[in-house]
C-alpha cells in the first residue's frame, strides 16, 4: 500500500475491527493496529496459539467470526493488520495523523488521513487491604487468563465485583474446572431488576445471564448480594478473603465472614481508555453512566477534531454489541468524510441499531457506577498507587496539605508517574480528593495526558541514531 | 467587604511564591494567583538541573547564591549536590567547551577541566567516545516536581493566601489600585507583580504592555527505575543533553529539545521528532541507558526574551506594576532573584542589580 493510509484504526476489538472492515469495504486503504497478536480485543480475545483446541463459547465464536472476516480482508490486501504493535504517540502533521508505533523492540511511524480510535477499556479495582497480594486478579484481567490460557486463576477462587462480569467469570472458572468458593457483589437483586427492562431488548444475552445464575445455583455456589470483599489475607499468596455486607452507598456494615481461597478475582467496572483520544486532541467530560471520563464524540464517532473518530468502549462503556455497530458506523463515517458517497442510508440504520444495543450496555455499566461508601473499603494503610507503593494515608495527607488536583498529587507524590502512568490509581485518587475537598468528581479531571501511551525502551527510540545527524543549534548565549 | 491586598502576584511558580514570601516577611500582604496549580509551570516541570556550567557568565553570581538557597531547602525539594560533568564527543565540541567554561570559571564558578581518565573513574558507564570534559563540584539537581508542594507549604506557614485554578482574565487600574478579574471573582490589590513565566506576554498585555516574551517549549523525559548507572549530573557541550539519575533510580533526560504549542492553548505537546534524538543522544552518552524504558515525556514553557536575560523590575509605563521572569536558568536563580525582587518592591536596595524590563532588548546589556 501507499505510504499514507486513508484510514488508520487503533484497536482490533469488536469496534476497531469492524471500523477497519467497513472502511475497507468502501475502497479506502486501511491500517489496523493492535497490541494483541490476534484480533478480538479483550471481550473476544483469542486463545493462546499454544492451545491446539478448546470447546467453543459464545465469545470464542464471535471472535473467530471477526478474525475470519479480518483475515479475508488482509488476504485481499484491503487491510494491513499490524498485531503485537503498540501506539505510543499520536501527532498532527499538517492534515495527516502521524502514528508512532512500537513493535518488536523498534519504533516506526505510519501516517493516515483519518484516525479511528477504538482503544477499549481498562478495569477499575477499588483498593482493599491486601489487594496487591499475589493471587488477586482483576475481574477483567481474569477473563484474559480464562480466554487466552483456558486456565482458572487458582484451585479455589472467590469472585467479587460489580455488574455482569462477576457472574461471567464465576461461570467460566467452573467450566474450566476451577472451584468458585463464593460470588460476592455489592449489587442487590433489585439493582438487576431495574436493569431488566433494558435487558429485555437483548433476550439472548439475558438468557446467558440466566444460564450463569442457574449454573451457580446448581453448583451450590453461595452468591452474596449486597456484599463486598473488605480484606485479603495472606503474606505471599491469598489464603482467605474477608467479606462484609454493604449499605445502599456500598459502605461496609455488620459482621465479617471469611472464605478460604487461594485466589480472588476483583473488579468494579470498566473505564474508557481515553489517553490516545486526549493526545489526539479530543475533549473529555465526566459521565458516570458511561464509565467516568469520556471523550466527546457523536454516535458516528466524529469529534470536534477534524479526521478523528472514536468508537467502542473507549468512547463510553456500552458493551461489545454496541461497539461492533459503532465501529462499523465510525469506519463508514471516516470514509464518507474522505469523499465516499452513498453511505448515508446504511449509516442511518446503524445509528438506530446502536441506540437499541447501547441501551443494554449502559444498563450493565450502570451497575458499576461507583458509590460513595466504596472509599471505606480501604484503610489508611492500604496501597492505593501500586507503582509507587503509596498508601491511602500518604495520599490523603498530601490532599490535606493542599494538593487538591490529580496533577498536584502526581507532582508531589509521583502517583501516576510509575509504569502504569496513572491508569490504575487515578479513579481512586479522584474519589479521595472529592471526599476530602467536597468537590464534584466532574471537577477533578485526570492528569495532563502525555506520551508515551505505553512505556518505550530507550534503545528503541535510539535505533538508527547517527551522531553526525544531530542538529547542532546555535550555542546558547554566553 | 471586599478584600484589598497590598500586592497581587500573578503566577505561583518559584518567582511568584518566592517574591510573595519575601514581601510578607517585609510586612506586606500579598495574594498569589495561578491559573493552574502552584508550581505546575516551568518551575515544576523542568529537569531540575542545578549546573553552573550551563549558566550565563553574567548570571554566575546570581546562580551561586541560588545554589546556596537550594542547598538550604535540602530534602524538601530533593536537593542533591552530586557534582556535574559536561562532556564533548569531538574536537569541535571540546573547543566550544573549553572556551565557554573558561569564561564561566573566570566569573566565579568553580569549574575545572578534567582528564578523560578522571571522568571514566567517576562515571564508568559514560561512553568511551568522550574526548573532553569539564567538572563543577557545586553542580547537582533538585526535584522540580516538588516545587508546588514546597511552596504551598511555605505559603501556608506564612499565612499567605493563594488561589489555584484561578486564571486572571482582565486587569484594570483605578484610584484604589488594581482590580483583577478572575474566574473566582474580582481581586483588589494596590500593586501587581507579574510572575507568569511563559504566560508573561498575554498577562502584561492585559495592562497594555507588550513585553517581548516568547515561550520556548522544552521537553523532559523520565525512565523507569534503573540500577545505578550514573552518579553525577551529566551535560553535553552543545547543551542538547542534561541527565541525572535520581535517588529512586529513575533517570531524567532533558536538553531543551523543542515541543509544540503555546501557553495560550494548553501545556504544550511533545513531538517524536524532538524526543527521539533527545533520547538517542542520552543513550549515546550512557549506553546502559538503552535498557531503561521511557515512562513519561512532557513539555514546559520557558519564557524567553531577545537578549536572554531576566526580567526583574518595574513594568514600563504602569505605576505600581512589576514584572519578574527569568530566561535561561530560572529554576536555579529563581529562589534568589525572587528575594531581590521582593526587596525592590518593599523599597529596599536589592543585594545585586535587577534587570530592567523596560530596557532596549536589541542592545546587549552593559
Amino acid at each position: 500500500m501507499s505510504d499514507i493510509y486513508d484510514i488508520a484504526v487503533l484497536g482490533a476489538g469488536p469496534a476497531g475491527t469492524n471500523a477497519a472492515l467497513s472502511a475497507a469495504r468502501t475502497g479506502k486503504t486501511v491500517l489496523l493496529i493492535d497490541e494483541q497478536p490476534a484480533a478480538g480485543g479483550q471481550v473476544w480475545r483469542a486463545k493462546s496459539k499454544s492451545i491446539f483446541s478448546a470447546p467453543e463459547t459464545p465469545e470464542s465464536r464471535a471472535g473467530d467470526t471477526l478474525r475470519t472476516r479480518l483475515v479475508a480482508a488482509t488476504t485481499q490486501g484491503t487491510i494491513d493488520h499490524l498485531g503485537d504493535t503498540r501506539l505510543w504517540q499520536v501527532e498532527r502533521e499538517g492534515n495527516l495523523w502521524a502514528l508512532h508505533l512500537l513493535s518488536d523492540g523498534k519504533v516506526a511511524k505510519r501516517t493516515a488521513r483519518a484516525l479511528v480510535l477504538a482503544s477499549g477499556a481498562r478495569e477499575f479495582v477499588q483498593p482493599v487491604p491486601g489487594w496487591t497480594t499475589p493471587g488477586v486478579l482483576g475481574l477483567a484481567g481474569a477473563t484474559a487468563l480464562l480466554k487466552s490460557e483456558q486456565t482458572p486463576p487458582g484451585m479455589t477462587t472467590v469472585v467479587s465485583g460489580t455488574g455482569p462480569l462477576a457472574f461471567y467469570v464465576a461461570s467460566e472458572i467452573r467450566r474450566l474446572g476451577g472451584t468458585v468458593v463464593a460470588v460476592v457483589t455489592p449489587n442487590r437483586r433489585r439493582d438487576w431488576l431495574r436493569a431488566l427492562p433494558a435487558m429485555l431488548c437483548r433476550p439472548k444475552l439475558l438468557l446467558r445471564g440466566a444460564w450463569w445464575m442457574a449454573d451457580l445455583l446448581l453448583g451450590r455456589v453461595p452468591v452474596l448480594w449486597g456484599h463486598t470483599v473488605t480484606s485479603v489475607t495472606g503474606q505471599h499468596a491469598v489464603s482467605a478473603v474477608e467479606v462484609q455486607a454493604v449499605d445502599h452507598v456500598w459502605a461496609p456494615q455488620g459482621a465479617a465472614q471469611y472464605f478460604r481461597a487461594d485466589s480472588l478475582c476483583l473488579g468494579h467496572g470498566l473505564i474508557p481508555a481515553i489517553e490516545a483520544a486526549q493526545l489526539a486532541g479530543a475533549k473529555i467530560y465526566h459521565e458516570p453512566a458511561l464509565g467516568g471520563w469520556v471523550p466527546v464524540a457523536k454516535t458516528d464517532g466524529s469529534t470536534d477534531v477534524t479526521g478523528l473518530y472514536l468508537c467502542g468502549d473507549g468512547a463510553g462503556i456500552r458493551g461489545a454489541d454496541a461497539a461492533e455497530i459503532q465501529g462499523t458506523l465510525a469506519g463508514l463515517k471516516a470514509a464518507s468524510d474522505l469523499g465516499v458517497e452513498g453511505l448515508a442510508e446504511e449509516m442511518r440504520a446503524l445509528t438506530r441499531a446502536h441506540a437499541a444495543l447501547s441501551r443494554f450496555g449502559q444498563a450493565m455499566t450502570a451497575l458499576s457506577i461507583p458509590r460513595s461508601g466504596m472509599v471505606q473499603w480501604s484503610t489508611a494503610q492500604t496501597i492505593t498507587c501500586r507503582c509507587e507503593n503509596l498508601t491511602r494515608a500518604t495520599i490523603e495527607a498530601e490532599i490535606s496539605a493542599g494538593a487538591t488536583s490529580t496533577n498536584a498529587l502526581k507532582s508531589g507524590l509521583r502517583a501516576g508517574m510509575g509504569p502504569c502512568g496513572g491508569k490504575f490509581c487515578q479513579t481512586a485518587i479522584a474519589q479521595m480528593i472529592a471526599r476530602k475537598t467536597a468537590v464534584a468528581l466532574a471537577d477533578i479531571p485526570p492528569p495532563t495526558p502525555r506520551p508515551p501511551l505505553r512505556p518505550v525502551p530507550v534503545s528503541a527510540m535510539a535505533e538508527g541514531f547517527d551522531y553526525h545527524d544531530l542538529p547542532i543549534p546555535k550555542p546558547a548565549p554566553l | 467587604m471586599k478584600d484589598q491586598y497590598d500586592i497581587a502576584v500573578i503566577g505561583g511558580g518559584i518567582m511568584g511564591c518566592g517574591a510573595a514570601l519575601r514581601m510578607a516577611q517585609g510586612g506586606m500582604r500579598p495574594v498569589v494567583l495561578d491559573l493552574g496549580d502552584l508550581g505546575q509551570g516551568a518551575s515544576g516541570v523542568n529537569a531540575g538541573t542545578l549546573s553552573l556550567q550551563i549558566k550565563r557568565v553574567k548570571l554566575i553570581p546570581y546562580a551561586l547564591r541560588g545554589h546556596e538557597m537550594w542547598e538550604e531547602m535540602g530534602d524538601a525539594v530533593g536537593f542533591r549536590k552530586t557534582g556535574g560533568f559536561t562532556v564533548a564527543f569531538n574536537s569541535r565540541e571540546a573547543e566550544l567547551l573549553h572556551e565557554r567554561q573558561t569564561l564561566k570559571a573566570a566569573a566565579g564558578a568553580p569549574i575545572e577541566f578534567v582528564s578523560v581518565e578522571t571522568l571514566r573513574k567517576a562515571e564508568p558507564n559514560l561512553s568511551q567516545k568522550v574526548q573532553a570534559a569539564s567538572f563543577c563540584a557545586e553542580d547537582g539537581y533538585a526535584n522540580a516536581s516538588l516545587t508546588g508542594q514546597y511552596y504551598r507549604a511555605k505559603l501556608r506557614a506564612a499565612g499567605i493566601p493563594y488561589r489555584e485554578r484561578c486564571a486572571v482574565t482582565a486587569i484594570t487600574q483605578g484610584a484604589q489600585g488594581f482590580t483583577l478579574e478572575t474566574v473566582d471573582g474580582p481581586v483588589h490589590a494596590t500593586r501587581v507583580l507579574l510572575a507568569a513565566g511563559g504566560w508573561l506576554q498575554p498577562v502584561a498585555q492585559m495592562l497594555g504592555v507588550d513585553l517581548p516574551v516568547q515561550a520556548r517549549v522544552n521537553t523532559v523525559s523520565v525512565t523507569d527505575r534503573m540500577p545505578p548507572i550514573m552518579s553525577h549530573v551529566i551535560g553535553h557541550a552543545t547543551g542538547l543533553l542534561t541527565m541525572k539519575q535520581k535517588t529512586n533510580g529513575t533517570v531524567l533526560v532533558g536538553g531543551g529539545w523543542q515541543g509544540r504549542g503555546t501557553p495560550q492553548t494548553g501545556r504544550g505537546n511533545v513531538t517524536a521528532e524532538s524526543l527521539l534524538p533527545n533520547l538517542a543522544l542520552a543513550q549515546f552518552a550512557v549506553p546502559a541507558l538503552g535498557d531503561a524504558r521511557v515512562l513519561r515525556s512532557w513539555t514546559g514553557f520557558e519564557a524567553n526574551v531577545p537578549d536572554f536575560y531576566p526580567l526583574a523590575g518595574a513594568l514600563p509605563g504602569v505605576p505600581d506594576a512589576f514584572v519578574l521572569g527569568c530566561v535561561r536558568g530560572g529554576y536555579t536563580i529563581g529562589p534568589y532573584i525572587s528575594q531581590l525582587m521582593g526587596d525592590f518592591i518593599l523599597g529596599r536596595e536589592p543585594e545585586m542589580p535587577l534587570f530592567d524590563p523596560g530596557r532596549d532588548f536589541e542592545k546587549a546589556l552593559t
